[in-house]
Order: structure tokens, then sequence, then C-alpha cells
């Protein structure tokens, strides 16, 4: 069995902000050093050695017994629990769906709630496309042994043999009209008993082909509370007498207050000042009267700028590389005989996720005892984070995660909620705190930068004998080349980060199938093969071929690239067990240096489809996200501060940067489903990329992709 | 200092007495506890906030309370009538036509708004102003087909009325 931290990778931490209001303050921050660049994982230490579940970890603890999972009321309701959120993913609908397969029951049916850390099971993160290949079967595990229950409850009842009774419609019927359903199972004691076992591992599972809610476009449960503007997500949730808070933001990263006047934002009406330490915010019956104290305390606010020089977004490139751990690596293939070598240097940026929701949170302190809601992907971690903060014991918090609008990889961490927590603790009232779009884009983590180094051989037959690929700083995430290449060294090299970075949908992934890809069309091109029929050269692997050539063909790949210099490129990838290729089509600017994608044809593959049109949307919206990344998106910064910080100023795709989309999503009903929200969108910079390369034979090596300005 | 604001909200007068300098989004959100505008990015650049103004799709976080005196105000919440979703909100759920939903609501007050203005606004007029918004999940797509739905929608609503 595999450790939770193999499991996890990298694909899943995040550096959490080590807050700590409490008594021993000072050697916790001595033990872990100060300010916003520390790192700490978000897995224990102790998970990370023995490779147990811990409780926030990756994995989480699971459930410890049926009725952890699935409450049957004497009413015939059925709740079921589990510690996953949704941010838009949509685990809601798919969880329900499950549930609601076993049961035999319509999806109305099932009641589901997510992430209550006093009421569900620590079913890990939602992170790294875990809630498809994990939390949907212990789900399915869970319901199907409530359902054994109901038929072995109606045998004793009325002394058949199991054999003979199925569950229809949440009832177990007996040809002479005896009729017991879940509502009855709920009374008896003998099931009460039942429940308070562990769930037993290995029952049978509903087949593919017997599927009736699984596998169909379940719309998501609260679908229309979307529509009417009824869903509160975080941000939106009011308590009684709630206060409205803003957190005083050093400068620049690693600032240190040095002194700091509030009179004049305490003289504002109605208005809390908190400072401890360098924690210093405001509380205040509305925003607006908010902003005008943190604005008065940001007038008075003296600050020492960090003593570490911070290095700028445009020295990236020469600072990641020379600050790689034990240094870049040389290529141990070096003196292997060849026809032709290769040898190329990529970048990715630092990016942002920039989910349409903020971070949000409201805490609530009722004797000693706290309960937040906020948006994040680690309600358990939450919980750690929140409890370490303040020294309270474990039952002593609560952490909710409502809905919430939007992560991508982006919402591990707890900073939000534990910033809510000191406002309300000094307020005495409950806080919300909702961070500006110019926070978000400051203050969360970043996708991290990538330099990757890529070496290759050719033989005289235009066969790569040889690979050498370094990724330095971003991950190890697809790092390895999906095609067989006798001589391989594919490695990940951190590097000294100068952002806080973490998980980002796919991570890694991102950048190393970009780097790679892009590699392969050079390789190509010196080998002087069609891009595809080079990496069919050089795969095996049965579903990754698969979905490349059956991209080509929708595509018409063969036909069109037979000219030359046709605007159009192509790249696979293989991520958490799913399998992509895409084609693109791009229509050049020459004189503005500018392109428009006009075409994206995907092609995805991730086992058993569980619900057709949640996975159409998150193949879309990662194709969209990818377009961002590859044409636009690069976070900049200079002496510890964000140059382009807004919606303004950093572009996400819009609308009009849509292209034409056409997605064949692949059904193998004979294959485990796989997670299918971040892979995606691996293939779309990369297939751009190549679209710019044989259009106008200047290959690209960095992200975003900009074009030299042609004069017509 | 505080000033008094009347205007017509969700067809019903209502009057605030508040900083008039304060963005109408936080008097919708805090004070009058409508929670289903949205702040997406406090300067327009986002779209989450959309209301109507006098059926004008406007940002309500660049929108101060005290410069919508005497006009009408319509939200999200003001769309169903007697439990019966608008044929835009009809079509919106159909298509399932969103992922975290937060900027749903904004969406469908700019459709509303576009098509109030003008009912004739063609598809292109529709999307240049969807272009003003942000879907940070890129459920572009699944909104076009809602668009497209709701205009079918409304085209038997007409017929019907």
């Amino acid at each position: 069995m595999k450790s939770e931290r193999e499991v996890a990778g990298l694909a899943s931490v995040a550096e959490i902000v080590p807050y700590d209001f409490g008594l021993t303050r000072r050697s916790f921050a001595k033990l872990l050093g100060g300010g916003l660049m520390l790192a700490v994982s978000a897995l224990s230490g102790d998970a990370q050695e023995s490779g147990q579940r811990s409780r926030g970890g990756f994995l989480g603890t699971g459930a410890r017994n049926l009725a952890a999972r699935i409450h049957l009321g004497t009413d015939g309701s059925i709740t079921v629990l589990c510690g996953k959120v949704e941010g838009g993913q949509g685990a809601r609908t798919e969880i329900t769906q499950a549930a609601a397969e076993e049961l035999r029951v319509p999806v109305g049916s099932v009641e589901l709630i997510l992430a209550d850390t006093s009421l569900v099971p620590d079913d890990g993160m939602t992170a790294g496309s875990g809630t498809t290949p994990r939390t949907v079967p212990a789900v399915r595990q869970g319901a199907a042994a409530a359902r054994n229950l109901l038929i072995s409850y109606a045998c004793a009842q009325w002394s058949l043999q199991p054999a003979s009774l199925e569950v229809r419609d949440g009832r177990v019927v007996h040809a002479n009209a005896r009729v017991l359903s879940y509502a009855d199972l709920a009374r008896s004691a003998e099931a009460a008993r039942q429940f308070q076992q562990a769930i037993p591992s290995g029952i049978e599972l509903t087949q593919v082909r017997d599927w009736k809610v699984l596998g169909t476009p379940a719309l998501r449960p609260n679908a229309r509370a979307i529509v009417t503007g009824k869903h509160e997500y975080p941000s939106d949730i009011t308590r009684p007498g709630m206060l409205y808070g803003k957190v005083l933001r050093p400068p620049s990263y690693g600032a240190r207050l040095t002194a700091i006047d509030a009179a004049p934002a305490k003289a504002i009406k109605d208005v809390i000042v908190i400072q401890d330490e360098q924690f210093v915010g405001v509380a205040a019956a509305n925003s607006s009267n908010a902003s005008k104290a943190l604005e008065a305390l940001s007038a008075t606010a003296k600050w020492a700028d960090s003593a570490d020089p911070h290095p700028s977004s445009s020295d990236l490139i020469g600072y990641l590389r020379s600050n790689a751990e034990g240094g870049v690596p040389a290529n141990p293939f070096a003196d292997v005989p060849a026809a032709k070598s290769l040898h190329r240097s990529y970048f990715v940026p630092y990016i942002q996720h920039a989910p349409l929701e903020p971070r949000a949170a409201v805490a609530e302190w009722t004797g000693g005892k706290l309960t937040v809601w906020t948006g994040s992907q680690n309600p358990f971690g939450v919980h750690n984070e929140l409890a370490r903060a303040f020294h309270l014991s474990d039952d002593s918090v609560r952490v909710i995660i409502p809905d919430f609008g939007g992560a991508f990889g982006g919402k591990h961490t707890g900073e939000c909620a534990i910033e809510a927590a000191r406002l309300a603790k000094a307020a005495g009232r409950p806080v919300s705190l909702r961070w500006s779009r110019q926070e978000e884009f400051t203050w969360a983590y970043f996708r991290p930068a990538a330099v990757i180094e890529a070496e290759a051989s050719l033989d005289e037959h235009g066969r790569i004998t040889a690979w050498h690929f370094v990724n330095i700083n971003s991950g190890p995430n697809a790092v390895d080349a999906p095609y067989s290449i006798a001589k391989k060294d594919c490695r990940f090299i951190p590097s000294k980060p100068p952002l806080r970075h973490g998980s980002y949908r796919g991570l890694a992934a991102t950048a190393n199938n970009f780097a790679r890809e892009v590699f392969m069309d050079e390789l190509a091109a010196a080998a002087g093969a069609d891009p595809l029929e080079f990496r069919l050269a050089h795969l095996e692997d049965p579903r990754l071929r698969a979905v490349l050539q059956k991209a080509a063909t929708e595509f018409r790949w063969p036909e069109r690239s037979k000219q030359k210099d046709a605007a159009i490129g192509l790249a696979c990838g293989v991520e958490k067990g799913s399998y992509v290729a895409a084609c693109a089509e791009i229509a050049l600017d020459r004189p503005n240096g500018t392109l428009k994608v006009s075409r994206i044809c995907q092609a995805y593959e991730c086992g058993a489809i569980l619900n057709p049109a949640n996975l159409l949307s998150q193949v879309q919206g990662a194709i969209t996200m990818g377009l961002g990344a590859a044409l636009r998106e690069e976070i900049g910064f200079e002496n510890g501060k964000i140059l382009n910080g807004s919606f303004g100023e950093y572009l996400v795709p819009r609308f009009a940067d849509v292209p034409e989309m056409e997605v064949h999503l692949i059904d193998r009903p004979d294959l485990a489903s796989a997670g299918a929200g971040e892979t995606p969108i691996i293939v779309i910079a990369p297939a751009i990329a190549n679209a710019v390369f044989r259009a106008t034979g200047s290959s690209v090596a960095s992200l975003p992709i900009r074009l030299k300005k042609t004069p017509a | 200092m505080d000033a008094h604001v009347s205007f017509t909200l969700n067809g019903k007068p209502l009057a605030v007495v508040t900083d008039p300098a304060r963005p109408l989004l936080e008097v919708l959100r805090e004070d009058l506890h409508l929670t289903g505008t949205k702040f997406g990015c406090g300067e327009g650049a986002c779209r989450a906030c959309t209301v109507l103004i006098d059926g004008e799709p406007e940002a309500s976080c660049l929108t101060p309370i005290g410069s919508v005196k005497g006009k009408s105000v319509l939200t999200i919440e003001g769309l169903e009538q007697n439990g019966r979703l608008h044929p835009i909100q009809e079509a919106f759920l159909a298509e399932g036509a969103f992922q975290c939903g937060y900027c749903t609501a904004g969406m469908i007050m700019s459709v509303l708004g576009v098509t109030r203005q003008n009912p004739d606004a063609t598809e292109q007029q529709i999307f240049a102003e969807l272009d003003r918004h942000i879907c940070r999940c890129g459920s572009y797509m699944k909104y076009r087909a809602a668009v497209r739905r709701a205009e079918a929608l409304t085209q038997i609503e007409k017929r019907r009325a």
C-alpha cells in the first residue's frame, strides 16, 4: 500500500500560515521562523513518517463505522455524511448519485451533508482528483452495507433467504405484498447495533452495466438555490450580531510592523481594533466602516522592509536555477552517441487560481468553543489549524464548509478562518472576514513557477534514445515521460520559492506537460516526422494512444497536417489515472503579435463516467482555464509587491476568448473511474504552443505565449 | 454623514438611512441581507455583482447607494414570482449552466437586462454584455447554451401571452 505522502505527492500540499495566538507564540515562532515565506507541510509529520492516515491529512481517516457515513431517519429520510467539499467541481452531485445508486433510491431521496467537522467523517482533502477514485467507492461501500442490512432485516422478519430479496426504490417488497423500507430499518435495535460496526470492506458494488443513477447526467442537488441566489456561500453566511472584519496587510512580503497608532481608527463609530503583535485587524458594523478604520490604521503604520532582498519576476529564471537544491544535474546520457541531440530550457510563471469567491470566513465563539464557516478544500486541516492557532482541544472547534465559489487547488489552507476567529475573539461577536480581490491576488498561495531543462538524443531512424528532463521548483507531477525511451532520467528538484506556493489544477503537470509536449514537437521536427506519427512511434500505453488517435481523427489531423505551416498543434498526456489529448487551431495576427485560439478538439478518458454532464463541465472548464495560462496569465512581482493583482491587470479568460470547443468523452465502463477535475487542463498550453511553432517556425519556450510582431 | 435614500427594490418601495457613499452591493448584502448578489472584485471587472438599475445591468460594487435614490433596483431575489422561476433562471437551471455558481446570478441579471432593454437583442449583443463577466470555472459553453434556451423559452412565453 502506498503511503499517504506517495499518494498525495506534491499535488496537495500548500504552505499554511503558522499563526499562533496562544501563550507559546514566541517559542512557536522561534521554532518555525517568521513571516509568510515559511513552509509547513499540510500533512502532519507523523503521517509523513509512518504512512498512516491522519486526521486532516491528505487521505483522511475515513468513516469509523456505518453510522458515521449514513443516517437513516424513522421518517424515511436518508442522510449521507461526507468530508469532501463542493467548490464547483461536482462532488455533491457525484457523491449523492453514488449513495443513491447503492441504496437503490432516487437521487432526490438522499440528503448529503458535506464537510461539517462535527458531523462528517474525515474523508481527506478535496484535492488531487481524489473524490472519484477514493471517496465515491467509500460512500458506495457504506450505502451498499446499509442496503444489505435492509435485506438482512427483511429476511429475519420474514424468514427468507437473502438471495430471494432485493431493494427497489428504497423498499424490500416480498411476493405477498409485505414491504419494509429504510424507515423500518431505522427502528430496528439490531440495525442500530450494526450501524455501530465498521463498514465491511469487499461488499460487492453495483456493476456498471446495472447503474441506474450513476452514469447519468444528474443535476447538482442544490442547483435551484444557485439560480435563485438563495444558496449561502461562505461569504454570505450571516450570524446574529455579526460584524465585518478587515486585516491590515504589510505593504510588501516579509515587511514587519514597527509602530502603529490605533487611536484614529478607534475614534470611528462602533469600530473594534485588534492588535496582537504583527496581527492587526478591525471589525465594524459594516464593511465601509471597517475599510475606513483600516485606512486610518494604515496611515499610522510604520513598517520595516524584509531584511532579505526579494527577487523580481523578471529575474525569476536565473533565481530558480541558481537556487536549485544541489544544483542543476548534468545529463547522465550526454556521452551516449547520437545522430542528433537537442537541449531546451522552458519556463512557466507564477499564476493565481483567482477563484471568483475570494477567501471568506465567518467565526463565532460560544463559551470557549469556536465555529467557523469558510471555503476550503481541507475542512479537517482547517480544523487542525484553528485548534493549533488558538490552543483549543479538538472538540472545541467546528468547521463548516458551505458549497463555495471555486478553488482549483488554491484553497487548501485556513488563514482566513484563523484571522476571522482572531477578530471574533476580540470583538466578542461573530465576525465575517471576506478577503478583497487584491488580498486574494497577493496573500493567497500561487501555482509555482518552473524552469525545466530538457535534453534528448535521436538516432539515425529518428527515434528518441535518451531523455533527460528536470523540473526545477514546481513539482514532480507528470515529470516522467509516458513515451518508450531506452534511457530516461526525469526528476524534480526543489528550489527556493520566492513566493508562497502550493497546489493548482494539475499542479506541476501543467508545467511538465507543457515542456515535454513542446519538446516532443521540436524533436519531431528534428527527426523530420509528423508530430502525431512521432508520438505514436514512441507510445505503447493503449489508453494514451486511444485519446491521441481520437482527438487527431476528429480534428482531421492527418489530412490537415500535410500543409506544413498550418496553424495547428497537438499534445497529449496522462496524469492521476486519466488520459487526454487535444488538437488546437489558432489564428495569428502577425502584425500585432497576437493570436486567438479558434478551435480545441479534445479527447478525454477517465474510466467509467460517473456523470457525463458534470464531466463535460469539468473538461470544458479545464480547457478554458488552460487558455488563460497559455495566453495571458502571469503574476508579476518586484520588491516584494505584486504588480498585477486585479482582474483589470491579470486577465483571465472571458466569453470572447472561448474557441469552438469539441470534447470527446471516452467512456470505459470496464475501468475504474478516475477524477477529472485537473488532467484535461494539461494539454491546452502545449497544443497551442505547438500550433505557434508550426505556423511560425519559432518554438515557444515559455508561458504565457508571446509572439514577435512581424510587419505584414 | 448619513442620508435617507428611498428607492424601489424588487418591486417594493424601500428607504434606508446610511452613508450615501456605501456601495449598493454592501447595503444589499449587509443591511438588507440579500446575499444573492456577489462580490468578486470591487472594481466592476468581473460583474458578479450585477443588478438592474432602471432596467440597465450595473455593477453594484461601483454604485453608491445614494445614486439609486428614486430608482428601481432589481436583484436576483426579485426574479422568482410565486415560486415560479423566470424563464432565464429556468434555462440556466435546465442546462446546469454553472459549476461553483458564484457568477451565475450576475450572468442571469445581465441576460435579463439586455433583453429588457431590447427584446429583439441578438445573441451577439447578449454575449457582448456577458463578455464583461468572469466565470472562473469556465462554464461559458454551458452559459451559451443556457442563453439559447432562454431565448427559446422567452419566445414560447411571448406566444402564450
